[in-house]
């Protein structure tokens, strides 16, 4: 078993690093757990980004990623990559376990656990994963050199995709279900002007048609009903993303609430979940915006809310049970320990004062 | 410890004709998930290195290699017993998941 630390950060996207930056600058001294595979978050399988403030050129996904985590180890946040295969979130010293089986121990848990992609749910679709099927245009686009390929969704990842793979595939033909994008305005023109990409409007994935590798798709009119068939060697799939939190729904009740789109429920503007001392942001919190940017500045408010409550554990002038258990386990000033009947009630008036105005 | 790169070339000498299995690691550099992959598979490397070999191969610079096995999409990791692929794992996976993955040939 190891220390008790003041915060472990799970994630590494634009939230994760961001907390990481703010807690160590404020002295925190985070450990932070960026995933055996998935560190970096969703940037690492994009191209240019080109609407992260600051790079006026552009920036490379990989490159962001790679100088925030370069800054926030700048500060002393300890980084792990590794993945988190369990957590213990309620009460004062809460525990998280990694991919090796330590128990790691902290007063306070920034949870930056992001998002992963959607799949379309068909039979054959996990089959011909890797055979065809593919969640990563930046990685498999190459192998699709001049054939004609497919892009499911209508978002701005759909089109970024759709956009990047003409640089390879003959043609692109994007499969949205409506008859316009969601895209933002400057990437749908883009997609629109270009040659090589075509659109099915009103249009879904029926059925996922090969053996051993993908031949067609069978599409289906979302307005008539009528199927249609498209012969695409390649078929990315880029319709949204659902939030991460199969490390909060391990027991019978989830860790923190979550909403029933399984979001992580935060307090107003705060990253305050429903257990003192957990905190949450990025993609995890966020159904609405679900930008780089809108990530990290939720990972730097997570951080602050983390440090504010930290700072109450330490400086509350009554003894609470937290406090005295942050004192006692610091061992730099041992306290006498208050008896029983105060000490609870003392906790009590810690958690009705800190669950006042939440969820209720 | 690096891992042992082979190539178009020389893929009959250091795949298919090796006594050992071997595990091929289809990469390339602008494979984000690749770059994830290759550390792990270094420690495997180390690790099991008497049982199994692991070698990488460039997408980029051995197509032709690359488009006999059908890799579309990278990481792929085909393991290679007396010339024929039996097994292949598809996508970067942690440590653990890939070690039960080959654990009839490290095991």
């Amino acid at each position: 078993m190891s220390d008790v630390r003041n915060v472990i950060i799970i994630g590494s996207g634009p939230a994760g690093y961001t907390a990481a930056v703010y807690a160590a600058r404020a002295n925190l001294a985070p450990l932070v757990f960026e995933g055996a595979v998935t560190a970096g978050g969703a940037l690492m399988n994009t191209t240019e980004v080109e609407n992260f403030p600051g790079f006026r050129d552009g920036i490379m996904g990989p490159d962001l990623m790679e100088n925030m985590r370069a800054q926030a180890e700048r500060f002393g946040a300890e980084l792990v990559t590794d993945d988190v295969t369990a957590v213990s979130l309620d009460g004062d010293i809460k525990t998280v376990t990694d991919g090796e089986g330590t128990v790691h121990r902290a007063r306070a848990v920034i949870l930056a656990m992001g998002s992963a992609y959607r799949e379309l749910g068909l039979p054959n679709e996990k089959e011909l994963s890797g055979h065809g099927v593919s969640w990563c245009a930046t990685c498999d686009g190459f192998f699709f050199r001049d054939q004609d390929i497919a892009v499911v969704g209508g978002g701005d990842s759909a089109i970024e995709e759709a956009t990047f793979l003409t640089k390879f595939a003959r043609t692109v033909t994007i499969i949205h279900r409506r008859d316009e994008l969601r895209a933002s305005k400057i990437m749908a023109d883009r997609a629109l002007s270009n040659d090589k990409i075509r659109f099915a409007w009103n249009s879904e994935v029926a059925e996922i048609h090969g053996d051993g590798k993908l031949t067609g798709v069978t599409l289906r009119d979302t307005q008539t009903g009528e199927t249609r068939a498209l012969a695409v060697t390649g078929l990315f799939v880029a319709i949204g993303h659902d939030p991460r939190n199969e490390l909060l729904r391990t027991g019978e009740a989830a860790e923190v609430a979550l909403d029933e789109a399984g979001y992580v429920l935060v307090d107003g503007r705060s990253t305050r979940t429903n257990v003192p001392g957990v905190f949450a942001c990025g993609d995890l919190v966020d159904h609405t915006y679900r930008q780089a940017i809108t990530a990290a500045g939720s990972g730097c408010s997570a951080a602050l809310d983390a440090e504010h409550y930290l700072a109450a554990l330490v400086d509350t002038s009554t003894p609470t049970a937290a406090a005295a258990e942050a004192r006692r386990i610091d061992e730099s000033d041992p306290v006498e320990e208050p008896a029983e009947g105060a000490l609870s009630a003392a906790t009590s008036a810690l958690f009705t004062t800190t669950v006042v105005g939440r969820h209720s | 410890m690096a891992l042992k790169s082979t190539t178009d070339a020389t893929f009959a000498d250091d795949v298919l004709l090796s006594e050992k299995p071997v595990l091929v690691d289809f990469w390339a550099t602008w494979c984000g998930p690749c770059r994830k992959v290759a550390p792990i598979l270094e420690e495997i490397a180390a690790q099991y290195g008497d049982k199994i070999e692991v070698v990488k191969l460039d997408t980029d610079e051995n197509q032709h290699t690359a488009a006999q096995y059908g890799v579309v999409s990278i990481p792929t990791l085909n393991v290679y017993v007396k010339g024929q692929v039996v097994k292949s794992i598809i996508g970067a996976h942690p440590k653990p998941k890939l070690l039960r993955e080959l654990e009839e040939f490290i095991g």
